[in-house]
């Protein structure tokens, strides 16, 4: 908590991006992936379409090219599981490079990569364009439950807390000469989950009598509430139109 | 497990996102009554909770680690409803902030983590409980079979929703035995730290273990040389059974729709396997009739019409499990009513 109050992932700026609504922003990336999801993966020049847009977006929000791509290594596991798809799909096969690769396997991996990948990188440049704040209400702009918005606010708001008591019990173990190393280890790490569990449940509580103490009745107020003008919609809404217009295409000709 | 975008196409993804959402709005309602007035706080403060025990990798063998899922110890601890909210709330956030999960996918991802885990753990659990003998080791043997079922049985989950709508060729079977193989292993650690985890708590602080809640013994004063019971308290017992015969009830119709349909659709499809190598086998040379079996072997013409059976079991179930949370709220609404008039 000591840097701020700004997430990791966020990163400042002033750019015409970060200065959206955020409602307006979580629904462009949204109506994006869905567009995207729903485009035949035969129409491989579409993707690069998409790519060619989140670059732009990428591009007009200020975020360098290495910073996206290293946040994109989260993918890595189905990475791992799309390249194992040309080897155990049945179906006709094709010689690459002398291994007998399946060709519905191929085009598999294709859509799963290409697909997954563009959805992270929509992902990535909404958190990294807007604050967390702004995210939760923007989420409470487009309505989700009350509820469930306090309980995602209360939940970064402590997240870091609550990861750093974890971090501080590590690092109290490993002081002590404790090394992680197999089943037998499993023990130690439990009770420390268990008393983080203590540890979060009673400063929930402590935080639920100091929010009572303080008049709290249930709900939030709203001091910044964000609102959208017909220009800032229409602005946000370039990304996902100019999809689904590829898309329409991609469909007609695939 | 957490599925990207472009993994499940786009009709089965919108199919498993109205699953999760009833199941988020029926997990709103009961998280009231789990958690009396703190809801929001306390509900965020767990949630906060899971996502760090998330990070929390335990070494499974040389060189690999899994890390928690956290449905079964969620559920547990602050009960069923409160668990799915939270972990519904942890995966939003993820998806949302980390990419991880695709945020078309996060339909799919609450329905196979949060609800699928902790539906089936804390039917287990509830089961366990009520069948052991009522003492803390019964709490700890019970949260370490409802953790170990819940991991493969998500897996399976996954298995099923990619049956219906998988957007790759992979045959279910195959995907069926590495997901519930590989799951097991990982269900083996997850239980074992659930179990030591829940056995740490309730060494400390049972009071916070939803799922030890009427462990206590009765309060009994010595009054006059001989032992009476205290006053209780409240009477919880009240709405215990219809509660429990629901969830019972909720649980045995899933398992019924979801699990055992798919099983029963899963072992013919072994036997086509063998009959199609065996057909292969014995007509070598008339390629015509060697090439249909091996074509109906793919997913799509024999899974789609059987699967689509289960799909409508599932969103049957969902109904049903709306309809009767509603109902039974009214109930229990006017029988709280009557009682404090």
């Amino acid at each position: 908590m000591g840097a701020g109050h700004a997430h990791k992932l966020y990163r400042h700026g002033h750019s015409p991006v970060h200065g959206l609504p955020p409602h307006t922003k979580l629904a462009a990336v949204l109506g994006f992936v869905v567009v995207v999801v729903s485009t035949p993966r035969e129409a491989v020049w579409a993707f690069a379409l998409y790519a060619a847009l989140l670059a732009a977006v990428a591009a007009k929000a200020r975020i360098p090219a290495g910073f996206l791509l290293k946040r994109l290594l989260i993918e890595i596991p189905f990475v791992a599981f799309a390249l194992l798809m040309p080897f155990v799909v049945p179906g006709e096969r094709t010689e690459v490079l002398g291994l007998p690769l399946s060709v519905p396997g191929l085009w598999g991996a294709w859509n799963v990569l290409a697909k997954g990948t563009l959805g992270v990188a929509a992902s990535v440049l909404l958190a990294s364009t807007t604050e967390l704040r702004a995210l939760v209400l923007g989420l409470q702009r487009l309505k989700l439950p009350p509820l469930l918005v306090q309980i995602a606010s209360f939940m970064i708001r402590y997240g870091d807390v609550i990861t750093d008591e974890m971090r501080r019990m590590s690092v109290a173990r490993r002081s002590r000469g404790f090394e992680a190393k197999g089943v037998r280890h499993w023990g130690v790490l439990a009770k420390s989950a268990g008393a983080l569990f203590i540890r979060s449940y009673e400063r929930g509580e402590r935080v639920h009598l100091a929010m009572v103490s303080r008049g709290y009745t249930g709900t939030m107020p709203v001091i910044d509430e964000a609102t959208a003008t017909r220009a800032q919609w229409a602005y946000a809404a370039a990304l996902p139109l100019s999809a689904l217009l590829i898309c329409l295409l991609g469909r007609t000709t695939a | 497990m957490h599925v990207p975008d472009g993994f499940i196409n786009a009709p089965v993804s919108v199919a498993a996102g109205v699953v999760a959402a009833g199941a988020v709005a029926a997990g709103l309602r009961g998280a009231r009554r789990e958690l009396d007035e703190r809801t929001a706080p306390l509900a965020g403060l767990v949630a906060a909770f899971i996502f760090a025990v998330q990070m929390l990798n335990f070494p499974v063998a040389a060189g690999t680690s899994g890390h928690l899922l956290g449905g079964a110890l969620a559920a547990i601890l602050v009960g069923p409803w409160t668990g799915v909210l939270c972990i519904a709330v942890v995966l939003l956030m993820q998806g949302i902030l980390f990419a991880d999960g695709g945020l078309t996918a996060l339909g799919v991802n609450i329905t196979v983590m949060g609800v699928v885990t902790v539906v089936v753990a804390y039917a287990l659990f509830r089961g366990l409980v009520l069948l052991l003998p009522r003492t803390r080791r019964s709490v700890t043997v019970a949260s370490f079979a409802a953790a170990l079922v819940s991991v493969p049985a998500a897996a399976a989950a996954f298995t099923l929703i990619y049956a219906i709508g998988g957007t790759t060729d992979v045959p279910v079977p195959k995907v069926l035995t590495a997901m519930v193989g590989v799951h097991v292993l990982i269900g083996v650690g997850e239980a074992v730290i659930t179990m030591l985890t829940v056995g740490a708590v309730v060494a400390v602080r049972p009071d916070l273990v939803y799922g030890a809640r009427g462990l206590t013994a009765p309060l009994k004063l010595r009054v006059d040389g001989e032992l009476v019971d205290a006053a209780p308290a409240a009477a919880p017992a009240a709405g215990g059974s219809p509660k429990k015969l629901w969830i019972g009830g909720v649980v045995t119709a899933l398992v019924l729709a979801g699990f055992v349909s798919f099983y029963a659709s899963a072992s013919p499809d072994g036997l086509e396997k063998v009959a199609a190598d065996q057909g292969i086998d014995k007509n070598v040379e008339e390629h015509a009739a060697a090439d249909s079996p091996l074509a109906d072997y793919g997913v799509q013409g024999i899974e789609a019409p059987r699967l689509s059976g289960g799909l409508a079991g599932a969103i049957g179930v969902g109904a049903t499990l709306a309809v009767g949370t509603g109902a039974f709220w009214g109930v229990r609404r006017r029988r709280t009513a009557a009682l404090e008039a």
